[in-house]
């Protein structure tokens, strides 16, 4: 029948049409008045009673709710995890670095709960504007101490502000990228839900079970 | 002087509010002291005259700002985007910011170019597209002028459109911009021709080629009377604005911008502007001479129906942009002519003999007119399609029996091969650095 064909290519960019859009606003995502309500936590008449203004400026269409754009465990972002606790400052990771942008100084004097005494960690630059993420730190580090992160927002103006400090990295959330360490996914852990405790489920090295323990110390002997 | 301007009431309002004391306004207390003294009506009516005409231009730039914003929200959500929707409340200043971006560029204007030509060609395109708007109906007595011959004109004024863009790709001087140029001559010119016989059964119908009269005689919607006539002229007018799927001139793929590659700064904005203001001008015309215009019932008023029903003229447009790839050159105009002027001929004919019948079109014979075309329509482009596709009916068939080769593998007569001894530059074969 001609002009079915037409009438079927119309049919479907009207389809689409009405179907919801997929686009991911980023930074912030423009809201309406039912929007604006839910992020305030309340349903839409108490919005419009208790924050009239709030409401018109929502109506208006001048309302934005930032953003946080939550990434996949394996996405390859460009900000550090570290572990201060773990660290027993051995300096591998800058051993292992091929750029040299990782600057160690470290004192001795740190009581370890299970090391016993170790090196105490007092400079532990990472100048990220230098890192190519080859992932090698992270891969040389004995104690999982040092992760690639999985962060993205990290663009700053000055080239100075790119450089790491320890005290940054201590304050930043911890999400470690999956992908810089496959047994994470072998083993199906969650970095992001990793406690410090747990961390020896998921490092490279089986940790030896305690009658392994028991057997290599006490009755081979 | 003719006082025939004061049944419009635009005019009569600003008019009779200056002059109120002449004898025009006296049919009409209401406007008995006028703010002008006696005598002063020349002033009055040119105060009268630069107010609306300002109104009108004003209306229709920012009537584009409005469609530019809607048009891309509009293709945002047929591609499941959203649009722009980032400066002002849902984007609506993004047009306004372009606007000033545009105003801001620097004027480029090419060496070999023609610059009287290349000035002349933006304002050559922009005026045509704005006098469009003198003669349509926006709702009762709101109106420039109320042209007895408003169609002719319509065509007449938007047939000046190819002269502009020909004079944009040839002042140019860029081969490119004169390809687009010709593309477009030959689609603007090709496609007059069936805008203008769709309307001779509209024509015929009303009795009238004043706007205002055709507005008045649909009694029922044209649309659904003459819908032979919609189809040439809805398909015709899409050409004639050289919008998707006619959009050869522009072709971004194959011409960059076509006739208006050269031009930078705000002389492109115009281009756009006047492409713009030619989208809004062919769905008010669709409107008043197909969709009764401003008619409709008198809850709303007479405004409102004009402006729904050219949102939906819009947005059908829009529709068909998202809906349908680019034809090529060849298959428009042969949609055109071998198409398209069949279909109006056969309107034109089955319409004249319906008004011989009855010369004075009431509803019920309208009605009835209505139930013959549309089984005549559907026959004939029916049959006009089958026509179409048929096979060498526009060409000969290629010859069943000829060799075939693979592209690139055709045989190369060898008087056409030219063989070179040793290679002229050695340097060329070793330097791969």
């Amino acid at each position: 029948m001609i002009g079915l064909g037409l009438t079927r290519g119309f049919l479907v960019t009207l389809k689409n049409f009405v179907r919801p859009a997929v686009t991911v606003q980023y930074p912030d995502r423009h809201v309406g008045l039912l929007g604006a309500a839910k992020e305030a936590g309340m349903n839409p008449f108490r919005f419009l009673v208790k924050k009239p203004g709030d409401s018109i400026k929502a109506i208006a269409g001048l309302a934005t709710v930032q953003v946080k754009l939550e990434q996949s465990p394996r996405f390859r972002g460009n900000e550090f995890t570290f572990y201060e606790d773990r660290c027993t400052a051995c300096a591998s990771c800058a051993k292992y670095c091929p750029l040299g942008i990782i600057e160690i100084v470290s004192v001795p004097g740190k009581i370890d709960a299970q090391e016993g005494e170790s090196y105490k960690l007092e400079v532990f630059d990472i100048d990220i504007g230098r890192c190519m993420f080859c992932g090698l730190c992270v891969e040389a580090c004995p104690y999982d101490a040092l992760h690639m992160g999985t962060k993205f927002e990290r663009s700053t103006y000055v080239r100075d502000e790119l450089i790491v400090t320890l005290d940054e990295l201590n304050a930043a959330e911890k999400t470690p990228s999956s992908f810089y360490r496959p047994q994470f996914e072998e083993n199906a852990f969650d970095p992001y839900a990793e406690t410090i405790e747990d961390h020896y489920d998921a490092g490279r090295h089986e940790r030896p079970s305690d009658e392994d323990l028991k057997k290599k110390w006490v009755d081979e002997r | 002087m003719d006082r025939a301007f004061l049944d419009n009431s635009l005019w009569r309002n600003i008019y009779c509010n200056l002059a109120g004391g002449s004898a025009d306004c006296q049919t009409d207390r209401l406007y008995e002291p006028g703010v002008l003294p006696a005598g002063m009506e020349w002033l009055a009516f040119a105060l009268a005259a630069f107010a609306i005409i300002a109104l009108f231009v004003n209306g229709i730039l920012g009537g584009v700002i409005v469609l530019i914003w809607g048009e891309r929200r509009l293709f945002g959500r047929f591609q499941r985007r959203t649009g722009p929707n980032r400066w002002g409340p849902f984007g609506l200043l993004t047009s306004v910011a372009d606007a000033i971006k545009t105003m801001f560029k620097e004027d480029v204007v090419p060496k070999d170019a023609d610059r009287i030509l290349f000035n002349l060609a933006p304002v050559m395109i922009t005026a045509p597209a704005l006098l469009v708007f003198a003669v349509i109906p926006f709702g009762v007595g709101t109106y420039v002028a109320d042209l007895n011959v408003g169609v002719l004109f319509i065509l007449a004024v938007t047939s000046l459109t190819t002269l502009a863009v020909l004079t944009a790709a040839w002042s140019s001087a860029n081969r490119i911009a004169i390809l687009s140029a010709f593309r477009s001559v030959a689609l603007l010119i090709s496609y007059e021709i069936p805008m203008a016989l769709a309307l001779v059964g509209v024509i015929m119908l009303a009795g009238s080629m004043s706007l205002g009269q055709i507005v008045g005689a649909q009694t029922v919607p044209f649309i659904l009377v003459q819908p032979l006539a919609v189809f040439v002229f809805f398909l015709a007018a899409m050409a004639e604005m050289a919008r998707a799927p006619f959009d050869l001139t522009e072709a971004e793929s194959e011409l960059a911008a076509g006739y208006l590659n050269d031009y930078a700064s705000m002389k492109f904005g115009l281009f756009f502007l006047a492409e713009f203001m030619a989208e809004i001008s062919t769905s008010a015309i669709f409107t008043v001479l197909f969709l009764g215009g401003w008619r409709g019932w008198d809850v709303v008023p007479s405004h409102f129906w004009f402006g729904a029903k050219l949102i939906l003229v819009l947005f059908v447009i829009i529709w068909f942009r998202m809906t349908l790839p680019r034809l090529r050159i060849d298959q428009v105009l042969k949609f055109a002519w071998k198409g398209l002027f069949e279909l109006t001929l056969i309107n034109i004919v089955v319409t004249a003999v319906l008004i011989a019948i009855w010369p004075e079109p009431t509803t019920t014979r309208l009605w009835i007119m209505a139930a013959v075309n549309w089984p005549v329509a559907i026959i004939s482009i029916w049959a006009v399609s089958k026509l179409l596709g048929t096979p060498g009916y526009d060409a000969p068939l290629p010859d069943a029996n000829a060799p075939v080769y693979p592209v690139g593998t055709e045989q190369i007569p060898a008087s056409s091969v030219h063989v070179s001894g040793s290679p002229t530059n050695p340097q060329a074969e070793e330097g791969g650095d």
